[in-house]
């Protein structure tokens, strides 16, 4: 984690979004330090969890980490957005290694990930599906219908991640963990920067889809 | 059996003998499949989220039959379409039923005529249209076995008996004067306002349009006195255009797009028929187009 900082500087250019990329940034780590079954030799393994990045803008975080764990090689991060550079300000899938979805338009992720999750159940996979989104991103309506369809189908290898920074137009009555709990979800709020309480929230185990919001507080 | 039922009837067998299918619907259909079968998922009234379930189905390596009626499998979710199949760069077959205006009573929510032309803005996409029922299975059958994007259109219209299909076009008539290319259902109607005006033309009939068969129409072209195409489609008129002129770009050569009209939306209910008639697709207006194009 002492060098995520390091690695994220050195994509500038994108400042619009550099408070979207820090909000996400201890929950990134705390899924690839500790939580996925994936690594740089297992991309392709059909057995390996996936990690879905809906909330595709601000992407240096994300960038930051797969580079320290090795899914890209961290030159990479100094040209990012140039011509010749698999990195863009929203990641692509065919470009980048590692990457299970390209992103950037909001409210695609929640429902591409019911798919995955429903797919691994399918192919017998012990694989789980992981997926981030944001509060605001959750203002989408396809985001609802997902919640609504993996709850249905008890969909208990997706695990949703809201990244809480306050940012949803008008919100939801009780707030996001409740939108989801009374779907059926089984739902947590944790403090967006405390790693124990990500990492325990994110390896509880459920037979029904799970959500962690994460708050990280306004414009963080 | 109408071109649904037999798209109902392959999807079920494929479902029992291919592992990779599945099977996406809104409603429209799913009572029609094995609702607790793990590979088929109806998501209810959400047409986004079938949209982006089948994406991730794909990603995981099945092979995703998404169903709906066309303007709710193709309008509604047209981002999804783009960027949850196409930008993920996975495949998927995707069908549909109602067709430009199968059923105008239930008005213009109903109808789609720009589907085709919308398929044609994203790449990679396979287009068929077929003409009659025994057309269906083949062209799905063949799109289950593949990993690309395809597109397969249902109607209600038919022609009254079934052709060959796979890529290419079908050259069902012969003449010197130029060359018309019809495409699904519009066929028997276009036989029938040749022969009323006793044009001497080449007729193609087209089940599949993308890829479209350039080698096809410039052959056809080449064995004419007259490098002249009037391009019948039972979507919006115009659609293939721009690549009949590609095909034809060595060529001095006149192209005649009919399809569904897209100077003003068409606020009548009515039957089918009532719907042909005011886009001149019917044989009548179909044999003015002829008479006008093909003169002298």
């Amino acid at each position: 984690m002492q060098r995520i900082p390091e690695l994220f500087a050195r994509m500038t250019g994108d400042e619009k979004h550099e408070w979207a990329a820090a909000s996400t940034i201890d929950v990134l780590w705390v899924l690839y330090d500790r939580v996925l079954n994936v690594s740089p030799a297992t991309v392709d393994d059909p057995g390996r969890d996936r990690f879905l990045l809906s909330k595709g803008h601000g992407p240096m975080a994300y960038y930051a980490v797969l580079a320290e764990k090795g899914f890209i090689d961290e030159s990479a991060l100094d040209g990012w957005t140039s011509w010749d550079s698999p990195l863009g300000q929203h990641p692509d899938r065919v470009l980048v290694n590692g990457v299970e979805i390209s992103s950037g338009s909001l409210g695609h992720g929640l429902p591409i990930a019911v798919g995955t999750a429903i797919g691994q159940r399918v192919a017998g996979s012990a694989g789980r599906t992981f997926v981030l989104v944001g509060d605001g991103e959750l203002d989408e309506g396809s985001n609802h219908e997902a919640i609504a369809v993996a709850a249905r189908r008890g969909v208990g290898n997706l695990t949703a991640i809201v990244i809480d920074n306050e940012s949803a137009w008008y919100g939801w009555p009780g707030g996001v963990q409740e939108r989801f709990a009374v779907e059926g979800w089984a739902a947590t709020t944790v403090d967006g920067r405390d790693h124990e309480a990500i990492f325990a929230a994110l390896t509880a185990r459920y037979d029904r889809p799970n959500v962690v919001v994460a708050r990280t507080g306004k414009s963080s | 059996m109408t071109m649904r039922e037999a798209f109902i009837k392959t999807v079920n067998q494929a479902l029992h003998t291919d592992p990779r299918v599945a099977v996406v619907t809104a409603v429209i259909s799913a009572v029609n499949f094995p609702q607790d079968h793990e590979r088929v998922v109806d998501v209810g009234i959400r047409e986004q989220a079938m949209v982006g379930v089948a994406g991730g189905l794909a990603l995981t390596g099945l092979r995703p039959v998404v169903h709906s009626y066309a303007p709710f499998l193709v309008e509604r979710p047209y981002e999804q379409i783009k960027l949850d199949i196409g930008h993920q760069d996975v495949g998927a077959v995707f069908v549909s039923i109602g067709a430009s205006y199968d059923d105008p009573v239930w008005g213009r929510t109903h109808q789609s005529p720009g589907d085709v032309a919308l398929f044609d803005t994203l790449p990679g996409w396979e287009v068929h249209v077929p003409g009659h029922p025994e057309e269906v299975t083949p062209l799905l059958e063949e799109a289950l076995k593949k990993d690309n994007r395809v597109y397969l259109r249902l109607s209600l219209r038919e022609n009254a008996q079934a052709y060959p299909v796979g890529e290419g076009f079908t050259a069902l008539r012969h003449g010197k004067r130029g060359v018309v290319l019809a495409v699904g259902p519009m066929l028997d109607r276009v036989l029938k306002a040749v022969e009323a005006e006793n044009a001497d033309v080449t007729v193609l009939y087209a089940a599949t349009v993308r890829p479209f068969d350039s080698d096809g129409l410039r052959k056809a072209v080449e064995d004419t006195d007259h490098a002249d195409v009037l391009v019948v489609e039972p979507y919006l008129e115009g659609t293939s255009s721009h690549l009949v002129s590609e095909t034809l770009q060595q060529i001095p050569h006149r192209v005649r797009s009919t399809g569904v009209k897209r100077h003003a939306e068409l606020r009548n209910y009515g039957t089918a028929e009532d719907h042909d008639a005011a886009h001149d697709l019917d044989v009548v207006g179909l044999g003015s187009t002829v008479r006008s194009f093909f003169r002298g």
